[in-house]
């Protein structure tokens, strides 16, 4: 690779035939940009950074923490189970701890780990100098952080939840789960998936638009496709356990009973939004775990990948393909055997795709000259395991199979295997090969390998057996077994080497932090890898790259190389003259420049907003509703402040990011980082709105419940209520879309975007009249309770429309907005479409059942 | 525990592995045909899952052997597209085909279970419409097919008696069908197996074959066809 742009003559990309930028002083420009990009000093700018190394690195440092809380874990259910009576923990404490063990290890570990590492990897891969919403980073890891501390004090305090990480009702409804344990999980998880849907959608806008100029989707390191495909499903796949979990929380609450059987509800939509998002969560942690796989493997075979379309082409088919067989979880529950048949077909076609990935990988390594070192033993590890894992994964996919063995410890070892196999290794890997980055270190010799060795053992030795343990009839998540003496010995052998897994965990933990601590300094680019993120001094710098990588980059050959001329400033966009956080934005495809993004700088605003958040979510728990209504007042004011922080209020001039190319800034642009992000989001939210109808279909189509009792009032007036509603909503929506068009004068756009305030108002007030005198009781049915859910999601929904408004009003009075400064317009615009699409389709969807009674 | 790391240095594990199998809630020790058809699966599953992966081992093993010439689509076409649609296709149709044998068709003598936090009632029909129920036993035929409608009084429970066939969820506000089958009279160990709560561990029960000569006078005994 070389970072000397010198476009050839036949490519159309313009921004190639850019000529270089001067060579500067590196000490220089290290010192302008260092003091804009730096985190501010002492514990109020920890408090404050947004920069995406400081903040990777703490997802992945609390994650790792929540893996050895998780790993205590274990062991205490391991020495619970060592001998048959088992007289060390009582039962209620047991069944908290294996809860905590698996939502830990799945909510508090694997996925903020991943999160972290794509965060802290992904703007030095792609060559710009931070994620494309950094205070979203940052909010995101303080939803991380205090959800997880909610989790961890109800487990000190002795109130954990309960009832298995799935939760399945109604084990875990208000009937057989009094007491918050169950609050705890619900309300504490999805505080915690909110920083996987901040991550999953600045992952995404971040791939898609920050990409180095002339770096299209076809040239980007595989890892980066893989995390793509990752926040992706990310954002398909969180909605519907969201969803369910609100479900379920006004289920406990409020006594809406979507999912008791006595009342039209039903025990399995609670499992089918479960594991909609169970199964592809799977494939969200392997998917990245591949991505580092797929990096490794190469460089440490001194060779390039085989196959990259084929792995690009089966990341592709995981993503779709991994949507299509949460059922299989649910092989036991009474679906006739055509259907599970179907869903069985679909298990088994998952594995092509990972097989191509696995032979694609073996074939590599034969193509080069594998190299023993440290990460690639994790490979080893990773190969050793993950294909066992894979292989009864595939048995468990057979219907008559999966009969005998669901839910035993047979499950538990196949997952265990998975987990371990396909994401720890991998994740181990990783860090050995990434930590002389972020340390700026060597590695201490010989910790690592013994640390591999001990987990390698223990973990076979803990889990291989256990297969057995299973078939020979074992459950998971008995505490005790007084009448089964023919599973002790396995039992206790499955204990040791659990014991002497952690201790390789330990042994891996300390090595990491005597390489940190007593290393020796690494040189720039230790494993001469191609990849941008190795053009750097070690460790990275605050800002990654004194100036961005070019267009020219064509081969991936030698990243070590472009080191330099970047640091001198001959690449894009060089130091920070202007004093302010530029990145370069640049087209989805083919990585064209669009225009330079200024990104906010350290704030305390994401702190706040998420210590805003814990406190609604501490007084829902706590059952005090109407308190928590009003404490969103704080959470609407922050998400106020955080939208003004980054308004413009004058005109920026254009800025040279080389010779010859001059760009306009992100303010007079259409097609925003916002607006990308914006976007995923509303995929996101239309996922939750699409769980919301999938669970009213189910209900009234599938489940066998009582009928639905005659709704309240009468067709004719709730037809005229809710058209009112969508008429007023429809003259709400003309006005962001008629001022696109043409910005008229102050005054008249002032009036315009007033009216459109009062339509939303109007339509609240409809919904309102709807919910009183023409909607069901939502405690009676449980179709009356997710009508009274849809039109609760589409208020709210209005009612942020009213907000963009109202803050488009408060823009227009200060005068930022004209013909060439649209300010918040266009994103209203989107917001206010979205709003009316989920309106009509929701009165569509209440209409149809109303008529099929 | 003492004894136990006694032992588990005095058994062999090949002997281990038999004993094992032979336990009561064995899945690997079947008496009925669900279960047989299962644990023949199993065993099959068992050594192509060996083959398989000493097979991939052997790959990575030889990689280390150096540089070599090789072709893309041999790897990811052949290899992995070809090779495991081969394997995985024969897979499918095995486990359908097992799986539509499994399924309850003709006519069968049909029970009840139901289940609660912590029990198991069964019951069946007597002379006269007359329902008989027991607690915590189930009572058979061997060597008749049974259908067990399985339903539950609060949470998800799962019946299951391994040596017999696979398991079956009881959900609230539903009813499912299990066929089970006895090869031979006996007492068959079984238990719920989806978490219920406190009462889990124990949450256990039993299915009784009796042979036609040595039934029980207390539980009526209906033939299938007059039973519908």
């Amino acid at each position: 690779m070389t970072v000397t742009p010198q476009g050839s003559d036949t490519d159309q990309n313009a921004s190639s035939q850019t000529a270089a930028n001067l060579p500067q002083p590196a000490l220089r420009l290290h010192w302008e940009l260092d003091r804009v990009w730096r985190n501010d000093r002492g514990l109020r700018g920890q408090l404050r950074a947004v920069n995406h190394s400081t903040v990777g690195l703490r997802f992945m440092c609390t994650s790792l923490i929540f893996f050895g809380i998780g790993g205590i874990l274990a062991m205490l259910i391991r020495t619970q189970l060592a001998t048959r009576e088992g007289a060390f923990l009582d039962t209620e404490l047991y069944n908290q701890i294996f809860t905590m063990h698996g939502t830990i290890m799945m909510f508090l570990f694997a996925i903020p780990m991943l999160e972290g590492l794509a965060m802290y990897l992904l703007p030095k891969m792609l060559g710009t100098r931070d994620m494309a919403f950094p205070r979203l980073s940052s909010f995101g890891y303080w939803c991380f952080l205090f959800g997880g501390l909610i989790l961890l004090v109800a487990m000190f305090a002795g109130v954990a939840p309960r009832d298995g990480w799935f939760m399945y009702t109604p084990l875990s409804s208000s009937a057989y789960s009094p007491g918050i344990n169950a609050d705890v999980w619900l309300l504490g998880v999805t505080f915690v998936e909110i920083s996987a849907l901040a991550a999953a959608v600045e992952i995404t806008v971040t791939i898609l638009r920050m990409r180095a100029p002339g770096m299209k989707l076809t040239d980007m390191p595989l890892f980066v496709w893989y995390i793509l495909g990752a926040a992706a499903m990310m954002l398909a796949g969180f909605p519907p356990l969201i969803a369910g979990s609100v479900l379920l929380e006004m289920e406990r609450a409020f006594d809406w009973p979507f999912f008791d059987p006595e009342r039209g509800g039903d025990p399995l939509l609670w499992q089918h939004l479960f594991w909609l998002f169970g199964h592809p969560e799977v494939y969200i942690i392997f998917l990245p775990a591949a991505g580092v796989i797929s990096t490794i493997i190469p460089v440490l075979s001194r060779t390039r990948i085989l196959g990259y379309g084929a792995i690009v082409a089966s990341i592709l088919g995981l993503v779709f393909l991994s949507f299509g067989l949460w059922v299989h979880h649910m092989f036991t529950v009474g679906i006739p055997h055509m259907a599970l048949a179907f869903f069985s077909a679909a298990s088994l076609l998952v594995a092509v795709p990972t097989a191509v990935q696995v032979f694609a990988w073996i074939g590599t390594m034969w193509k080069g000259r594998p190299q023993l070192q440290l990460p690639m033993l994790y490979i080893l590890g990773f190969f050793f395991t993950f294909v066992m894992g894979g292989l009864t994964g595939v048995m468990l996919a057979i219907v008559p199979f999966n009969w005998q063995v669901h839910d035993t410890a047979f499950v538990t070892a196949h997952l265990h295997y998975v987990l371990i196999g396909g994401f720890v290794f991998p994740m181990m890997a990783g860090l050995t090969y990434w930590l002389p980055m972020i340390t700026g270190r060597q590695r201490i010799k010989g910790i690592g390998e013994l640390a591999f060795w001990t987990i390698l053992i223990g973990f076979h030795g803990t889990f291989f057996i256990m297969h057995l343990t299973g078939l020979i009839g074992m459950p998971r998540r008995i505490d005790v077994y007084p009448d089964n003496p023919e599973w002790g010995l396995l039992n206790l052998v499955s204990s040791v080497f659990g014991f002497i897994m952690t201790i390789g965990f330990a042994l891996f933990a300390l090595g990491a932090i005597l390489q940190a601590w007593l290393g020796k300094r690494t040189a720039r680019d230790p494993w001469k890898a191609p990849t941008l993120d190795w053009a750097m001094a070690l460790p990275p710098p605050s800002y990654n790259f004194a100036s961005l990588p070019g267009p020219a980059i064509t081969g991936m050959e030698d990243a070590g190389k472009a080191a330099l001329p970047l640091a001198r400033g001959e690449g894009m966009l060089p130091g920070a003259p202007r004093g302010r956080r530029e990145v370069l934005v640049t087209s989805v495809g083919e990585a064209r420049m669009e225009h330079v993004a200024i990104l906010p700088s350290n704030t305390a605003v994401p702190l706040f907003l998420a210590a805003a958040v814990g406190v609604f979510v501490l007084l829902m728990l706590f059952g005090l509703y109407h308190a928590a209504l009003v404490s969103l007042m704080p959470v609407l004011w922050l998400v106020w402040r955080w939208a003004r922080n980054m308004v413009s209020q004058s005109a920026i001039p254009p800025v040279h990011v080389a010779p010859g190319v001059l760009l306009p800034v992100h303010y007079d642009c259409p097609n925003t980082l916002t607006s990308t992000g914006l976007r995923c989001f509303l995929f996101a939210n239309g996922t939750f709105f699409a769980s919301l109808v999938f669970g009213l279909a189910f209900l009234s189509l599938v489940s066998p419940g009582p009928p639905p009792p005659e709704p309240a009032g009468t067709f004719a007036a709730r037809a005229v209520i809710i058209m009112f509603g969508l008429l007023a909503l429809v003259l709400a929506s003309v006005v962001p879309g008629r001022l696109l068009q043409k910005v008229p004068s102050r005054a008249v756009t002032g009036r315009l975007v007033l009216f459109s305030l009062a339509a939303n108002l109007i339509t609240l007030l409809a919904a309102g009249g709807l919910a009183l005198w023409q909607m069901e009781d939502p405690t009676v049915h449980a179709r009356g309770a997710v009508q009274a859910a849809l039109l609760g999601y589409v208020c709210l929904h209005v009612f942020i429309s009213g907000v963009f408004s109202a803050f488009v009003l408060d823009q227009n009075r200060r005068g930022e907005v004209s013909a060439d400064r649209l300010g918040a317009l266009r994103h209203w615009k989107l917001w206010q479409a979205f709003t009316m699409a989920i309106a009509v389709l929701s009165s569509a969807v209440i209409f149809a059942q109303g008529v099929s009674i | 525990m003492v004894s136990l790391v006694k032992r588990a240095g005095s058994v062999s594990v090949p002997l281990l592995v038999v004993s094992a199998c032979s336990s009561p809630l064995s899945a690997l020790n079947p008496a009925g045909p669900a279960a047989d058809a299962i644990s023949i699966l199993w065993w099959i599953f068992l050594i192509g899952a060996g083959v398989l992966t000493l097979f991939v081992m052997c790959l990575i093993a030889i990689s280390f052997g150096g540089p070599r010439q090789v072709s893309e689509r041999r790897w990811t076409v052949g290899l992995g597209v070809g090779f495991s649609l081969v394997i995985l296709s024969g897979l499918l149709v095995s486990g359908i085909a097992v799986g539509e044998r499994l399924l309850p068709k003709e006519d069968a003598i049909v029970v009840h279970a139901h289940a609660r936090q912590w029990s198991w009632t069964f019951s069946q029909p007597g002379p006269g419409g007359v329902w008989v129920e027991t607690e915590r036993d189930l009572h058979i035929p061997a060597g008749q097919p049974v259908d067990v409608r399985v339903t539950s009084g609060d949470v998800i429970h799962s019946f299951w008696v391994p040596r017999l066939a696979g398991k079956i969820d009881a959900i609230p506000g539903r009813e499912n069908v299990l066929r089970i089958e006895a090869d031979r009279p006996g007492i068959y160990e079984g238990r719920c197996a989806e978490f219920c709560g406190l009462g889990y561990s124990g949450h256990r029960f039993r299915v009784i074959a009796h042979s036609l000569d040595d039934w029980p006078e207390s539980i009526p005994l209906i033939p299938a066809e007059e039973a519908e």
